[in-house]
């Protein structure tokens, strides 16, 4: 790992000031940045310690319904907080589908957004990687790529961004709160997350130096809480990436659907909303051939970037069955093993 | 450059001044303040080895920079047993066989100890190893600590009810 200057700012205003500076790097739990620095993948040279600060690990209800959560809040914490997870359910069986309870005691809101790919050439400083050393190619292409994307990857890069919190929260509208030296402004989830391209680099639409400060949920979010489900397939069923995961949450009235929300992780370098798939459940009655159509839209323009083309009708599959489950109501009791897509007992059918 | 931090480890307030921004809690406790109980398996995360609590809460050592966690509470394995009497969990650990070649231990014993103080697994063996899925163990002694932290749960439960009454 190489040295770092550390500095630990009062307020956000200095905070800021601290990471504008070329180098510069924040510093929340470093549950993932930890990890990267010590592999040299990330080399900042200056760590700004952002844990210190006040007034970030709150979660409040605002006067609009809407939900504020702080760049702080650790991920256990959202996860167990009993009316959050009520509300939004989808997002707390995200988060407890994601990493081991170390991990999720430490790591923060606003550090989800922003970890890194696990591609394993990105993480080996011997592999050619566009992300880490832009123009350097790619060695995931041609390489063992069958859990790269299946869609919105370019030729500069097929990595998929990891998170499963941030799928949930795309799913729902959520909005990020950004702050930089020229005052607060607002980002929309679905678009903070940059797609490759010819700038794989470049993950987000944050500027050098601005940092999160929230992540909101507008009130409409909590209108899906009777039929929210997060499934993730994985290699484990615990304490593993996303091979493929589905966020789903619909609003039923009788056996119609009178709003629909759908969400892919796993498939491309950002959180994937499938709004042509919301639009087909939108108005329609809940059954499989809904859902089978809402899934072959969802991917549509998917398109195998290697070795994993079985990744496009896994994710199809992943839908219908994230679409029956949330129909069919959230568990009253989060599930033993969150997010799996898989019955809880041997013998029962959770798909149709 | 030189810093200074000050953090409660095991109950005794310990001022420690770091010559390297680059210590985590993990290289810190066994490198600088003797207590090689907390064991580095990977040290990246993934093993679970280096679990340790602080401010109650079971984390990675081996992710947690020693600078940031200035003030914190630390419990390690060094600090679970009482007055000479072994913790619930470690009790447990023993009466179930919950461990072959140890290397893994201290971490599995302080994960089930913030698992059950987290309150989250009640007696259901299937939440019980999903929330200890952080912890390896290659020698695959996963049916001992499994009942192992059933047990230790039912006792630091009983005990608690003793107290009250």
């Amino acid at each position: 790992m190489n040295t770092f200057d550390y500095v630990r700012p009062a307020t956000i205003r200095d905070a800021v000031a601290a990471a504008a500076e070329p180098g510069a790097a924040y510093l929340a739990a470093g549950t993932n940045l930890l990890d990267l620095m010590k592999g040299g993948i990330s080399a900042p040279t200056r760590l700004v310690d952002v844990t210190h600060l006040p007034g970030l690990d709150r979660i409040e209800d605002l006067p609009d319904g809407s939900v504020r959560i702080g760049a702080l809040v650790r991920n256990a914490d959202l996860a167990y907080h009993g009316d959050f997870a009520r509300r939004f359910p989808a997002i707390a069986e995200a988060l407890l589908s994601g990493a081991s309870g170390q991990l999720r005691n430490a790591a923060t809101v606003g550090g989800n957004l922003l970890q890194r790919t696990r591609c394993p050439y990105f993480y080996d400083p011997a592999s050619a990687c566009n992300k880490r050393n832009p123009g350097a190619g790619c060695d995931a292409r041609g390489g063992d790529n069958r859990l790269h994307a299946i869609l919105g990857w370019s030729e500069s890069c097929i990595a998929t961004h990891p998170s499963d919190f941030c799928v949930a929260l795309v799913a729902l509208d959520a909005v990020v709160e950004v702050e930089g030296r020229a005052g607060r402004r607002e980002i929309p989830l679905e678009t903070f997350h940059r797609l490759p391209g010819d700038t794989p680099d470049r993950e987000t639409m944050l500027e050098p130096g601005e940092m999160i400060v929230a992540v909101r949920l507008p009130a409409a979010a909590a209108r899906f809480a009777a039929h929210a489900r997060y499934l993730k397939v994985r290699e484990r069923t615990s304490y593993a990436f996303a091979v493929v995961s589905a966020a789903a949450a619909l609003r039923r009235e009788a056996d119609v659907i009178v709003e629909a929300r759908l969400a892919l992780g796993g498939v491309a370098m950002k959180p994937w909303r499938a709004r042509e798939a919301e639009q087909i459940l939108a108005g329609a009655p809940a059954n499989l051939s809904l859902f089978r159509r809402a899934a072959a839209a969802a991917l549509a323009a998917a398109k195998p970037s290697g070795d994993n083309t079985y990744k496009i009708e896994l994710a199809q599959g992943l839908v219908v069955r994230a679409l029956t489950l949330a129909a069919a109501g959230t568990p009253e009791r989060m599930p033993a093993l969150p997010g799996s897509p898989f019955a809880a007992s041997s013998g029962v059918r959770t798909h149709a | 450059m030189n810093f200074s931090i000050s953090l409660t480890i095991n109950g005794a307030r310990r001022n420690v001044e770091l010559d390297d921004p680059r210590t985590t809690l993990l290289d810190l406790l066994r490198e600088r303040l003797d207590l090689t109980g907390t064991k580095k398996g990977c040290d990246r995360g993934q093993c679970g080895a280096c679990t340790v609590i602080v401010d109650g809460r079971r984390i990675n050592s081996c992710l947690a920079l020693a600078l940031s966690l200035d003030g914190a509470d630390v419990r390690t394995i060094e600090g679970v047993a009482q007055a000479g009497r072994l913790h619930p969990v470690q009790e447990a650990f023993i009466a179930h066989d919950g461990l072959q070649c140890g290397f893994c231990t201290p971490g599995q014993i302080m994960s089930a100890i913030g698992l059950i103080q987290e309150g989250q697994a009640g007696d259901d063996p299937e939440r019980v190893r999903e929330g200890m899925s952080g912890n390896l163990c290659r020698c695959g002694a996963y049916q001992g600590i499994t009942a192992a932290v059933l047990t230790a749960q039912r006792a630091l439960a009983a005990a608690s009810r003793k107290e009250v009454a």
